[in-house]
């Protein structure tokens, strides 16, 4: 096992490598100087070429890569002109709170997922199924930052039960509960989206799984069906549950950029979105790169849970 | 073609998809002819109108400007750029995804690592740095969701051509000096465009929302032009004192979304071959009854069938795949039941214990009595307690029939502990004390495999364990020698004949080979198109067959005893159980018949411990 997971380690070296030059080759794309860009436009030339060659812009792309990339593995990840302070802070402040955020919204959407599917599949064309089937639907079809602003509308601003925006409250709060509070509805929103793509894969592949020959040897030596279908069941259709989490948890990983702008969350979505209108080309660079790192990463882990689940995958 | 939309036609969620994402078309066509306010005239002095205010159906926005105008003028460009950009992510994505398909090797490989690596972003990161290198924009918002679409089609469409680009028709194209780009577009662009269309009306709904996204973020389609995502972020600042202007671009991207999801599903289900047939049905708990009339008990065995009748129920068709069958069989018997793939054996035996899968299978007469208690419409509660632990399965292939992720071990103490409240300890012993009986070498290492880690006899005993498991009266085992050798063959034969001496045991026996019901069975039952058409002690049976089919079946064993065996001797097919022919079912076959076998019902006659359904039985003298 030890080794697997060393072997997955190493195979995502190049991945990682690969996302530095997709984002350095898009950003290479910008028009225009970046020094220009943040000396305004009154800059003398001057200026802007002494601003150019302290940023190491007058040299060739490729070098330009590899002094990033050298610099980013010392853990440098550069300075935002913007905020004036380093992008590694600012990125990692951001995106812990993303985490808290996107955390909460995957167990949500794994947990409520993989709950409605299974139950739709147990009562395929029944009440329950229906009404699941239709819930999923309307769930993957609503946009979520229309969602959120709806749910704000609903909870905070007519029934006066949570707070309309950001983390904390302003005054007071900062424990456990004012987080909670405040995370309810950006998580729920966030969730939505997911949840209906969990449930519907659920749903199928427990249909799948259910018509299988061990299943019906599962009921010949009269295991009740509760068991048949959350043990099972469940088990043999999670070998094909699982790698979708992996996927959606990219997509609420996405989906929080526009929850953070409509709750006003203090994460890295909302930030990103700031750097790009202001074009603040390295915390652009260095925030993508990290997140990505980061979804990598769960992905492995999610392949790893993938084997520790399924003996017949080869580790 | 015409199927094609046939099926989409019957399908009334998709059709109702279609109607409302028809209307909003329309709509937008209409647009630019409608009487409408200017959609970017702003008029300050009327902000924020209620909907139904006059001259102002939906209302006015934060600049006074007309909702319903600004709505449609919206809605005409989020449709437009959510389109576009899937036809571009298609057609990108696709050629890319044919040509990694179809060049294999160094080119495939190098294309697909790209595709990996732009699959591994979260594809929101992917979308907002290509926007932030173009700027912000609707034309580089719809760049940039194309961009990040193009993976997904990329990787769908490869893995379909590789398929196709090995199939015999490519072959001989290549063969017959066609060049790359003819072949791909003459033989592997046809087959890979259902997918393409069910991979675009799946995510369409997908970027149209991506698009509205980005709009929303300010990313996208600039002021004063608004699409149906820039509406809803610039309502956002007002959201609390003039609700409505959010709300009517929200419904509208709701709405259409919506449409498109339902039509999408439609698309792929009428594409879709598989999910087509319904196949996706899951089978319930217990195998679904339907009949008139209880039978009266005819036999006085251990257990005792009376007519089954089951059928399957499937669209309007229904297949009678067993037409009243009745057996009966005593502890320490082996009764053989035989026949070919189809003749409706197995249906028989799964329907005792309610295990045929159902839908779309329907028991729809007949009686099994245990112990004289009737299984069929037996309370399910009751049924599953006597499942497996009086009448147990032993079912052919334990490949598929043991479940793959659970050691065999579990297995085994499962089925012990589903009737008896032991503990997890105690269970586990009595596994290893089961594999042990049936003759497993170190049982206590074999109890921690997985199936996949046991060779094929391995598995089959443990499928005969777990059937002992309970110390069962009766075992019915359904062709649980026919995947295995001959040796092994004959190793889990002797080991049955065993544990029937020694337990007394009733068997229950299913296979299509004459050679394994001579090694043990005492009786023998042939079925034939769902019915019983010859009855009575193996030696018998054997030597002086009286139905023209069981002698042919007979003719068939090259040798007793000898390896394994094929029914494929006989000539012509069984028939069809949905479309029996009158008379007779074996009489297309028969060399024996004459124009009164095709007339009425021949029936099942008893003569001497024997029983033959035939006109012109052999009856040979002892
Ligand atoms: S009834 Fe006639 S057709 Fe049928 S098996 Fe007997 S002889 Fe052949």
């Amino acid at each position: 096992m030890g080794s697997y997971i060393l072997k997955r380690l190493l195979s995502a070296i190049p991945v990682l490598l690969g996302i530095t030059i997709i984002v350095f080759a898009i950003m290479a794309m910008i028009p225009g100087d970046p020094a220009t860009a943040i000396l305004g436009s009154y800059a003398t030339p001057e200026n802007v070429e002494k601003l150019n060659r302290d940023l190491g812009l007058d040299k060739p792309a490729a070098a330009r890569y590899f002094i990033w990339l050298g610099n980013m593995l010392t853990g440098d990840f550069g300075q935002s002109f913007a905020l004036n302070r380093p992008v590694i802070h600012e990125v990692l402040e951001r995106f812990s709170a993303t985490l808290v955020l996107a955390g909460t919204a995957f167990v949500l959407c794994c947990f409520f997922g993989i709950l409605a599917g299974v139950v739709s599949a147990s009562r395929q064309y029944g009440l329950a199924d229906k009404a699941i089937t239709f819930a999923v639907l309307l769930g993957i079809s609503i946009p979520s930052f229309f969602l959120g602003m709806m749910m704000i509308l609903l909870f905070a601003v007519s029934l006066k039960w949570l707070p309309v925006s950001g983390m904390y409250a302003i005054y007071g709060g900062g424990d456990l509960w004012d987080l909670l509070k405040h995370l309810a509805m950006p998580a729920t929103a966030l969730a939505v989206v997911a949840t209906g793509v969990i449930a519907r894969l659920s749903r199928s592949a427990m249909l799948e799984v259910l018509r299988q020959d061990f299943i019906r040897t599962a009921r010949a030596k009269g295991v009740s069906e509760h068991r048949v279908i959350w043990g099972h069941a469940l088990r043999a259709a999670m070998v094909s549950i699982i790698p979708v989490l992996g996927i959606q948890a990219g997509f609420v990983l996405s989906g929080a950029v526009y929850i953070e702008i409509v709750f006003q969350w203090p994460g890295v979505g909302r930030m990103l979105v700031d750097a790009i209108l202001k074009r603040d080309i390295l915390l652009v660079q260095g925030g993508v790169v990290l997140v990505a790192a980061c979804y990598v990463i769960f992905n492995i882990m999610v392949d790893v849970a993938q084997s520790l689940l399924d003996p017949r995958i080869k580790t | 073609m015409r199927l094609f939309l046939r099926l989409l036609a019957r399908n009334r969620l998709a059709l109702a998809g279609a109607v409302v994402l028809g209307f909003v078309v329309l709509l937008v066509l209409m647009t630019p002819v409608l009487p409408l306010a200017e959609p970017n005239i702003t008029n300050t002095a009327d902000r924020f109108q209620r909907p139904f205010t006059p001259g102002h159906l939906l209302g006015t926005d934060h600049l006074g400007r007309d909702l319903l105008s600004r709505l449609l003028w919206g809605t005409r460009l989020s449709l437009a750029v959510g389109f576009s950009a899937a036809v571009i992510a298609a057609t990108i994505g696709a050629a890319i995804g044919i040509v990694a398909g179809y060049f294999g090797g160094r080119t495939d490989n190098l294309i697909m690592r790209g595709v990996d690596m732009l699959m591994a972003f979260p594809y929101i990161l992917l979308a907002l740095a290509i926007v932030a290198a173009l700027g912000p924009g609707l034309m580089n918002a719809l760049i940039a969701v194309a961009a990040v679409n193009v993976p997904f089609f990329a990787r769908n469409i490869r893995g379909i051509t590789v398929g196709i680009a090995h199939k015999e028709f490519v072959d001989a194209a290549k063969l017959s000096g066609m060049g790359h780009g003819r072949i791909i577009l003459s033989e592997i662009l046809p087959n890979v465009l259902p997918v393409i269309v069910i991979a675009m009306s799946t995510t369409v709904g997908w970027m149209i929302l991506e698009t509205a996204g980005l709009s929303f973020l300010g990313l996208g389609s600039q002021p004063p032009q608004a699409d149906l995502g820039s509406m809803l972020g610039e309502a956002r600042a007002a959201l609390i004192t003039s609700p409505h202007t959010s709300v009517v671009p929200g419904v509208m991207i709701l709405i259409i979304v919506m449409s498109i999801n339902l039509l999408g599903d439609g698309v792929r289900d009428a594409l879709d071959p598989r999910l087509r047939s319904g196949a996706l049905t899951r089978p319930m708990a217990a195998t679904l009854v339907d009949r008139d009339s209880v039978p009266e008990p005819s036999g006085d065995g251990i257990l005792t069938l009376d007519g089954i009748e089951t059928q399957f129920h499937v669209g309007d068709r229904i297949y009678r795949a067993v037409g009243g069958v009745s057996l009966s069989v005593g502890p320490g018997e082996c009764l053989g039941l035989i026949g070919e793939s189809g003749s409706g054996k197995s249906v028989t035996a799964l329907s005792i214990m309610g295990l045929v899968a159902s839908p779309p299978g329907v028991i729809t007469g007949g009686a099994a009595r245990y112990r004289g208690r009737d299984l069929i419409g037996m309370p399910y509660r009751e049924l599953r307690r006597l499942r497996g632990d009086r009448i147990a399965y032993i079912f052919q292939d334990p490949l598929a029939t043991l479940h793959p992720l659970y050691r065999v071990g579990d297995q085994l103490a499962e089925a012990i502990r589903c009737h008896h409240a032991i503990g997890r300890a105690e269970a586990h012993d009595r596994a290893i004390e089961l594999l042990k009986s049936v003759r497993i070498p170190n049982p206590e290492s074999r109890a921690r495999s997985y199936p996949h880690e046991m060779s094929g006899g391995m598995r089959q005993r443990v499928g005969i364990a777990m059937a002992l498991a309970n110390d069962p009266d009766v075992i019915i085992a359904d062709e649980p020698t026919t995947a295995l050798d001959v040796t092994v063959q004959a190793q889990i034969l002797s080991l049955l004949n065993d544990l029937r001496r020694d337990r007394g045991l009733a068997i229950v026996f299913i296979t299509h080979d004459f050679g394994v019901v001579a090694q043990l069975c005492d009786r023998v039952a042939v079925m034939y198109a769902g019915r019983i058409v010859e009855e009575g002690p193996t030696a018998e049976i054997l030597a002086r067959p009286a139905h023209p089919y069981t002698s042919r079946l007979i003719d068939c064993v090259p040798e007793l005893g000898g390896g394994r065996r094929e029914l494929a001797a006989i000539p012509g097919l069984p028939p069809s159980v949905d479309d029996l022919p009158a008379g007779c079912a074996f009489a297309p076959r028969c060399d024996k018949k004459q124009s009164s076998c095709a007339v009425g019902e021949v029936a099942l006659k008893p003569r001497d411990g024997r029983a033959v359904r035939c006109l012109y039985p052999d009856w040979r003298p002892a």
